[in-house]
């Protein structure tokens, strides 16, 4: 195990020495000659066999620096290694090509070892060259890599140097709190196969479906094996992959992973009960409870992980509207009062959305941070109960009042009717919306719930700003707070609420931007766990985002896998593929 | 024309249906939008004869259900907490042709229990008042879209067909324009340019207008075929030859040729238009939540877990099977050479 993981590694440790100095227990085990392989902990499993599990769409390509869509990453994941690695589990970071790292006084640089003897899956040495050469590429503007943003800390790129031959090191503009999380997924490229593609400028293209298996490696426990378009991707065993289990045994386990493209959740399932498929990465609520009375009869199990970072969320359209929509413009009148918005939480029944959305596997929310966060969620933040004479209360205190009929008008008589957009493909949160429309006729006011396809809610909420309410649902890929910095910073992409702010609209928003931006270079880990707290109240006081629930990570995976330990995180099932095997009978058949 | 025994029997089979649908405030023991969150999922209630003593009563009754601690949507019913299915009761409010309000219900049960005939959905809103309801807006959309895209199709159909020449070209390539546009993402773009909130009644609207264009090009380049080929009949030729106009030989002559294949085509497209409710509903387009139609009832069903576990959320698309025979049937029963052929 790695002594002094984040998050926490103390002040104390902080100051002494020049910072944190961590290394592996047991790591720099000798397996062949030179070579510092990782010794996992876990109990040791049988080699062999070929895992099959599916994806939603086909990947569309197998470029680390280019890909974006969810189904590419997932197998990239696969291919590749990272300096330092967040274990899904535990949620703390590991090392993983680096065999150390070390950060100065002022948190402005950290120095990384490389591990001796590594290999890329062809079978080419790594050396620093590779990580330069890979962290040149990130970097490049002209490359236009998504992971560019991430390695940009203070306005100014991080800028990395070698200083020995196995020793780099890493420059900050300013300090950066849990600065080692940033390398997670950054994927170390062999640029004796990329070099020539990034002299020509090609680099996009390189590593296309199409691509041979011998022109494609990486660090991670498995390289492409067969694409068959529409069909299936199957990756196989990389011999030359940096782990081991504790009796010496060269990881991965299996020898083969196959992806089956399937195009929906229920066909997955489908799939899965006929015993194509071994494991299902997701699964909602209601398939979940379809599949459990089915797991006593079938050799498989389902898996309720836990709370998941998704937080789904009601929020208002806060935007300044061009005056053409002067119908938005009169409603924001209403959106703009907090006790208005107050009110609306109040009335909503939180319980009742985790009971029949979410079949009792949800946690209702009063903060946008879930449980999952265990060490970030505040625990102070008030759970009121719902409570629809509270939310009248609320709303004659903010000058509305009740016709006849029974509906909410405002101070000028005008009845309070707005709609809350939703995507129509997401049947959860159309559902939510369905039983907020009801909630909300508790106290007078009429909802209309509108349904769209996904690319028309979006351009609406970041676009055009054309909508009244929206419900969405957010999840950080990280617990830490840096994560969510494009929601809560009012000049943030994902401040969904009001975009494009040049200054913060309000008190408590600027507020929040302070906080956020302190935390963001407060190193130690209780200071900033403080900071991030106190934007969780504003949050939760001033409701620029109402939040409902978070669903739970639900998997499902056949018995016969062995060290099968779903995380919270993503990716839920395959994130320990290096030590998963199959026991007993063979694996499945042919796709 | 005298209708046959089997006709007359299916237009009294579909005029009860018809009739049914109107009064389904009347029918329906409960509010389409009501949500009962404890009982979602539940199954139909199991009507009772006799008591817990086993002793038989003539007026049946319904019993309480309970949850089964620990369990999502699995009920038990409680015998010592059963009432009787009271008749003429009076209940929530409703209108039947939006002119008569009532809150008179057939039947109801005390409000410590519910009787859901065809079970609960999944917000426990009592699906055979959805049903019944549903209808409304489902039948009415269907043939009003049905008679909107028949009426332009036949008028431009005969038109393209009596006329020929640059007419009919044009008509028929407007027709293959309509039939080859990518009507998906049509619909996408369309739904970016309407209003967000739209009402019930403007969103059933804008369903029949989208429904009727979307479907007048194929029922006119049917009709433009048999036009086409009655305009060289002899009769035809003869009474042109007498001096009849264009109106009186469309009218007497052409028209009625046409009646067969608009009677098959409306009942091929009553169907169609509930159907495509389904997916128009899906893209925003359709009638929203809560308001129920038989579509948006139907789409429920193209959830695995669904139908899987949740065997009466079927019962919907199973009724519907026999009104849908229903139509297909009477248009057979109804096709003018029917007779002739079976002589």
């Amino acid at each position: 195990m790695w002594l002094c993981t984040y998050p926490r590694f103390t002040a104390s440790v902080l100051l002494s020495a020049s910072a944190c100095l961590l290394s592996s227990v047991g790591s720099a085990q000798s397996h062949s000659s030179n070579e510092e392989l990782v010794i996992s902990d876990n109990p040791v499993g049988h080699p062999g066999g070929r895992l099959v599990t599916s994806l939603r769409s086909e990947p569309k390509t197998l470029n680390p620096i280019t890909s974006i869509d969810i189904s590419s990453r997932e197998v990239i994941a696969q291919m590749t290694g990272d300096l330092i690695h967040i274990n899904r589990l535990s949620q703390n970071t590991e090392l993983a090509i680096a065999k150390s790292w070390t950060v100065s006084r002022d948190g402005l640089q950290y120095t990384l070892k490389l591990r001796h003897g590594l290999r890329f899956s062809d079978g080419h040495a790594l050396d620093v060259e590779d990580v330069l050469f890979s962290f040149q590429v990130y970097l490049d503007e002209k490359v236009n890599s998504p992971q560019r943003d991430l390695l940009i800390v203070g306005g100014k790129p991080i800028t990395v140097h070698q200083v020995d031959s196995d020793a780099l090191v890493f420059q900050l503009a300013q300090p950066y709190a849990a600065a080692e999380r940033l390398f997670d997924s950054i994927a170390i490229l062999p640029k004796h196969l990329l070099d020539q593609a990034y002299k020509d400028g090609k680099l996009a293209q390189a590593w296309g479906l199409g691509t041979s298996p011998e022109k494609v490696a990486g660090l991670g426990p498995f390289r492409l094996k067969e694409y068959v378009a529409g069909q299936h991707l199957t990756l196989e065993r990389n011999p030359y992959y940096w782990k081991a289990d504790r009796a010496k045994h060269r990881l991965p386990y299996l020898d083969q992973i196959t992806f089956l493209f399937v195009p929906n959740a229920d066909a997955e399932v489908i799939r899965f009960q006929a015993g194509d498929t071994d494991v299902l990465n997701r699964l909602s609520a209601e398939d979940y409870s379809a599949l459990e009375k089915d797991q006593t009869k079938h050799a498989f199990h389902v898996y309720d992980a836990g709370p998941s970072l998704e937080y789904n969320f009601l929020f208002f359209n806060l935007n300044s509207v061009l005056p053409a929509r002067s119908e938005i413009s009169r409603k924001q009148g209403w959106f703009r009062q907090v006790k208005f918005r107050q009110a609306i939480s109040m009335a909503l029944d939180r319980d009742g959305m985790v009971r029949l959305v979410y079949r009792g596997r949800a946690t209702p929310l009063w903060t946008p941070v879930t449980s999952a966060s265990s060490f970030w969620i505040d625990t102070a933040v008030p759970h009121p109960v719902r409570s629809i004479d509270q939310a009248r209360k609320l709303l004659e205190a903010a000058g509305f009042s009740w016709s006849q009929s029974g509906d909410l008008i405002d101070s000028s008589g005008s009845p309070v009717r707005f709609s809350i957009l939703t995507s129509a493909s997401n049947s959860q949160r159309t559902q939510m919306a369905t039983m907020i429309q009801q909630d909300l006729r508790e106290v007078g006011i009429s909802v209309e719930v509108v349904p769209l396809e996904f690319r028309s809610v979006v351009d609406r909420i970041f676009q055009s700003h054309d909508y009244d309410a929206a419900l969405l649902g957010l999840g950080g890929g990280d617990v830490d707070p840096n994560s969510q910095m494009n929601v809560w910073l009012s000049s943030g992409n994902d401040h969904v609420w009001d975009l494009g702010e040049n200054h913060p609209a309000t008190n408590w928003e600027a507020e929040i931007d302070q906080l956020m931006v302190k935390q963001l270079s407060t190193l130690e880990p209780q200071a900033r766990k403080r900071l991030y707290d106190r934007v969780q109240e504003i949050i939760a006081e001033n409701l620029p985002v109402i939040s409902l629930v978070s669903p739970d990570v639900l998997v499902a995976a056949k018995d016969q896998l062995g060290n099968f330990k779903p995380a919270e995180l993503d990716p839920h099932t395959l994130w320990n593929s290096q030590e998963l095997y199959l026991s007993g009978t063979a694996a499945s058949g042919q796709p | 024309m005298k209708m046959s025994r089997i006709a007359a029997l299916l237009v009294t089979a579909l005029a009860f249906l018809c009739l049914t649908v109107v009064f389904a405030g009347f029918l329906a023991p409960y509010d389409v939008a009501q949500q009962n969150r404890k009982l979602a999922f539940a199954p139909p209630s199991v009507i009772h004869f006799a008591d817990a003593s086993g002793r038989i009563h003539l007026h049946p009754s319904v019993c309480a259900l309970e949850d089964r601690p620990g369990a999502f949507g699995e009920y038990r019913e409680n015998h010592l907490n059963c009432f009787p299915i009271q008749y003429l009761v009076r209940g929530t409010p409703y209108e039947v042709f939006g002119v008569v309000k009532s809150n008179l219900h057939l039947f109801g049960v005390a409000p410590q229990t519910k009787i859901f005939l065809m079970g609960t959905d999944s917000y426990g809103r009592d699906l055979f008042s959805r049903f019944l309801c549903g209808g409304q807006i489902s039948l009415l959309a269907g043939l009003t879209a049905t008679l909107l895209s028949l009426a332009v199709g036949a008028l431009l159909g005969t038109l393209a067909g009596y006329f020929g020449g640059w007419l009919d070209a044009s008509i028929m390539r407007g027709a293959e324009l309509f039939l080859a546009l990518p009507w998906l993402y049509f619909l996408f773009a369309a739904r970016a340019f309407l209003p967000l909130s739209l009402s019930a009644t403007g969103a059933f609207w804008l369903l029949i207008a989208v429904m009727s264009l979307v479907g007048w090009a194929r029922p006119a380049r049917l009709i433009r075929g048999v036009v086409l080929s009655s305009r060289e009949r002899h009769y035809v030729l003869a009474a042109r030859l007498f001096g009849g106009s264009d109106t009186y030989i469309m009218r007497r002559h052409i028209l009625p040729e046409t009646y067969s294949i608009l009677l098959t085509q409306a009942v091929l497209l009553i169907p169609q238009y509930v159907l495509a409710e389904v997916t128009l509903s899906f893209l925003g387009l359709g009638v929203a939540e809560p308001t129920p139609t038989w579509g948006n009832m139907l789409s429920t069903l193209q959830k695995y877990s669904v139908l899987a576990t949740y065997w009466w959320m079927l019962i919907p698309g199973l009724l519907l099977i026999p009104v849908f025979c229903g139509f297909v049937l009477l248009a057979n029963e109804l096709q003018p050479g029917r007779k002739a052929r079976a002589a």
